[in-house]
């Protein structure tokens, strides 16, 4: 089994050293700083900490003016009071305004789990995408979320980033590089293209992919890891292919399967797509994430299932 | 404040009003009403309050103004203009595409516009942040917000207000502009706020309310605050103005249709006559 590591004490302790190194890191929290494991931030850093209660509306404009006096705030909530619930002070006092606003929606889709589907973003990144500018990502490893947030960090502008916060296996090497916008090949194949965003769904196309190798066939796996911008050339690259696959924990509507829709429509016409994701018509439910990732088929069997029926076998 | 400084004020607030009338005229509609409610405070803070630098709008130590109810950006579009933030001609492009001036303020269109408002509620959060920021900077810098009694139905004032008194931001100062009317009618018909000062003071701030067209009433009131500041655990202030909506606009004070409305030439004229002050923006009308 991969190594694993938990990636909210990633998050914790990437700001901490970001805020070591000199950056005006200021954790902005709304009463879940258990949930999200700033603690350790806070320890160190008690007056860069900021908890607003239980006010997720109040903590996105917060954010902004912390923002507007010079620092870099890191908004953490989950995905869907971050997205649903705050959308017009994020898109608004943050995005519209033109200000630097780290905004992290943590529990995206069925990692919500036991909180079930009062708590289950199934449609955050659809409203993300609809801001303009906006650096959209879903980290996939222990070690993307690290370059990532230091990225964000450096980075003047919104960025709405997805953030599993329990344990995920390591990709990555803490040596890899990551850019802004740049998808990471992880698998070379010929025969089909599986895209898959975050870390619960590159872990299922992986599987899916070595179990496609076992029957013959040759799957590239790409992890998007930025929905905005889309790494077009690396996509439209693997659509020579022909077959294409996105895997998004997340309704296929408005998401990543969308936004390769729109691309393959405009730039890859003939290209066959399938999209792995929550169906249009379907809200979240209560489950363990297992119970969840096959009740909305979401796994690597219906991974290869839908592969197999693209190739026509 | 001496005789002649209340003076001196009066008569720039006078400017301000009749520059805020000639802009919305020239454009032909407007959020007139609640722009004109608030010309007193801004001339106060702007001409005797505010560390503020026409020719650095964004120096490092300044003092910032957040106006959360936004669409009252005509009033500080004329304020910032008589103080030297740009040309007075500037505030005819009112609403024009391609404007500096869009209705509702915008930090990265105006000099001299600290944050972006016009989504009610989102302001005082903003400047909620923008103080607690200079705070951990230890910076002697103020931050000013005005919100609207209309907008004080939002929830996120609230959440807002809770915030600033739990984290004791005496180096915040807000103003309520209670001009008692919204879009929909009066503001007791519409949203009753019942004991608007005893609210703010529940929530943990110090609060009181004063004639929002009294220079000396509202200076005093600053002056209080900011001599609070000085003392360990300072607390937010609110400073409610008791107003009227449409102040000095002859044909639409006290009107409960003033929100945003429409009027030219013509009443514009008439509106600078009843004030006393001569057009200084709108072609047509210079010479008269």
């Amino acid at each position: 089994m991969a190594e694993q590591k938990e990636m909210r004490a990633v998050y914790a302790e990437t700001l901490t050293a970001l805020a070591d190194q000199g950056l005006e890191i200021v954790v902005v929290e709304a009463d879940l700083m258990r949930a999200n494991g700033t603690g350790a931030f806070a320890k160190k850093y008690p007056a860069r900490t900021v908890n607003v209660g239980v006010a997720e509306a109040n903590m996105v404009g917060i954010a902004s003016g912390l923002s507007a006096a010079g620092k870099i705030p890191f908004a953490a909530t989950f995905a869907c009071f971050a997205s649903r619930r705050a959308y017009d002070q994020f898109f608004l006092s943050a995005n519209y305004a033109g200000l630097n606003v780290k905004l992290v929606g943590s529990d995206p889709g069925i990692t919500a789990g036991f909180n079930g589907g009062t708590h289950m973003p199934f449609e955050d990144l659809a409203l993300m995408r609809a801001v303009p500018k906006l650096a959209i990502t879903e980290p996939s490893d222990p070690a993307s979320l690290a370059a990532i947030l230091k990225l964000a960090a450096e980075t003047y502008g919104c960025f709405y980033i997805r953030l599993q916060r329990k344990p995920a296996d390591m990709l990555y090497s803490a040596e890899e590089k990551f850019e802004l916008g740049k998808a990471k090949v992880l698998k070379k194949g010929k025969d089909i293209t599986l895209i898959a965003l975050g870390a619960v769904m590159v872990q299922e196309a992986m599987r899916a992919a070595a179990n496609l190798a076992a029957q013959g066939i040759e799957a590239a796996v790409i992890d998007a890891l930025w929905l905005a911008p889309l790494d077009e050339a690396t996509i439209l690259e693997h659509c020579a292919f022909g077959k294409v696959i996105t895997c998004e924990n997340h309704r296929v509507t408005g998401g990543l399967g969308s936004a390769v829709a729109e691309l393959i429509a405009e730039k890859a016409p003939g290209t066959q797509l399938a999209r792995i994701g929550v169906g249009k018509d379907s809200f979240g439910e209560v489950g363990t994430p297992d119970w969840l990732a096959d009740h909305f088929a979401l796994t690597a069997p219906h991974i290869e299932k839908a592969a197999l029926s693209l190739l026509g076998r | 404040m001496n005789k002649e400084e209340l003076k001196e004020l009066q008569e720039t607030a006078k400017r301000i009003r009749s520059l805020t009338i000639e802009e919305i005229g020239h454009l032909g509609v407007g959020h007139i009403g609640g722009a004109m409610s608030i010309v007193d405070i801004l001339t106060l803070l702007y001409f005797r309050h505010m560390n503020v630098d026409p020719a650095n709008p964004r120096k490092a130590d300044r003092d910032i103004l957040v106006l959360s109810k936004g669409h009252a950006g005509p009033a500080l579009y004329a304020t910032l203009a008589e103080k030297g933030f740009f040309p007075t001609s500037w505030l005819l492009t009112l609403n024009q595409g391609g404007t500096l001036l869009p209705s509702h303020c915008d930090r990265q269109k105006t000099p001299g516009i600290d944050m972006t408002t016009g989504s009610l509620g989102q302001g005082i959060s903003a400047a909620v942040g923008y103080a607690t920021g200079l705070q951990m900077d230890h910076t002697p810098a103020t931050v000013y917000c005005i919100i609207g009694d209309g907008e004080s139905n939002e929830g996120q004032v609230w959440e807002a207000a809770m915030f600033a008194a739990h984290r004791k931001l005496g180096n915040l100062i807000a103003f309520a502009d209670w001009n008692g009317m919204q879009i929909d009618g009066l503001t007791k018909d519409v949203m009753n706020m019942e004991d608007i000062v005893a609210k703010w003071k529940a929530f943990g701030w110090e609060a009181e309310m004063v004639d929002g067209h009294d220079f000396e009433a509202m200076d005093a009131a600053i002056s209080r605050a900011k001599a609070r500041r000085t003392q360990e655990g300072a607390r937010p202030t609110m400073i409610v103005l008791k107003t009227i909506k449409g102040k000095g606009c002859s044909f639409c004070e006290g009107l409960v249709t003033n929100h945003n409305m429409n009027y030219g030439i013509e009443q514009t004229k008439e509106a600078l006559a009843a004030l006393g002050t001569k057009a200084r923006l709108i072609p047509a009308l210079l010479n008269e």
